[in-house]
């Protein structure tokens, strides 16, 4: 992968775009396995409209991924130094997530050059589910 | 309400493995097809020990220490009320296949929103290596929905 450098980034490019996939009952399934989240208001119809619920609604860590794979896709996982979200809305099923990633602040920290990342994930009409951002550290 | 006397509950020590296959089988389920994180030759070429765990998978492995589940059962909220309220990370050093972490989560605060319609536990996890290295600090808010 060629690696972004610190002196060719600027505030406000947007050097991270991702879309995924409809978020499809087999991905919630799926994702229910691999992560280890058996909560059945993710994989049980049953269960969500006992709980009050239309329907199974995707893992809010689902979406965190993709803003994960958003970040990975431009600098090495080696390069994170921080990453966090808060989770706005729910994601349905069906519902494509667009990952966007735009350079919020270039600063200096413990001795590296690092490069702040406002992150969202939307669905296709724009709302907004996670709002995050990242910390990386650039050459 | 929540009972406020849980906040500083903390688990004893939980280790959990970081397995090979888990982590292939998560790289499928969030469409992540980087070969760093699926082939191990690629991961080493790329500079980690083995396939590098990839960011939030730090958060599944603390789900395998039922922090989350034993906590709400203690403080009696339903499964079917809590939301994902926010969650974050900071990274130290790189979590790979074969590694053993070790978490400890303490819930730091409890407090509510909106006359008690909303409630908001805050629980923070130390993930410690096999070689005592600190490699993440993890935070997450959960939201109940009263």
């Amino acid at each position: 992968m060629a690696q972004p450098k610190y002196a060719d980034v600027n505030v406000g490019d947007e050097p991270i775009k991702l879309e995924t996939a409809p978020i499809s009952r087999t991905t919630l399934a799926l994702y229910a396995g691999a992560s280890g989240d058996h909560n059945p208001m993710h994989i049980d119809i049953d269960y969500a409209k006992a709980a009050g619920q239309s329907d199974v609604f995707a893992h809010g860590m689902l979406s965190m991924a993709y803003l994960g794979r958003g970040v990975t896709s431009w600098v090495p996982q080696s390069a994170l130094r921080s990453f966090s979200t808060k989770f706005t809305k729910i994601t349905r099923v069906g519902e494509k997530i667009i990952v966007t990633g735009k350079v919020a602040e270039k600063m200096e920290a413990e001795g590296e050059k690092r490069v702040k990342l406002e992150l969202t994930a939307a669905n296709e009409a724009g709302e907004v589910k996670l709002a995050g951002e990242a910390v990386v550290a650039l050459a | 309400m929540i009972d406020k006397k849980h906040i500083g509950r903390t688990t004893a020590p939980q280790t959990v493995d970081v397995e090979k296959g888990r982590l292939k089988f998560f790289a499928k389920a969030i469409g992540e097809t980087d070969p760093v994180y699926s082939d191990e030759e690629a991961a080493k070429a790329a500079g980690y020990a083995s396939l590098p765990a990839p960011p939030t998978f730090t958060f599944c492995l603390e789900m395998e220490t039922n922090s989350l589940w034993d906590n709400i059962a203690a403080m009696g909220v339903p499964v079917g009320k809590i939301l994902h309220g926010s969650q974050s990370f900071k990274y130290y050093a790189p979590i790979c296949a074969g590694d053993k972490i070790t978490f400890v989560t303490k819930v730091s605060n409890i407090f509510d929103k909106k006359g008690g319609a909303m409630e908001f536990i805050v629980e923070d996890t130390t993930a410690t290596n096999q070689d005592g290295v600190l490699v993440a600090d993890i935070q997450r808010t959960i939201v109940v929905i009263n």
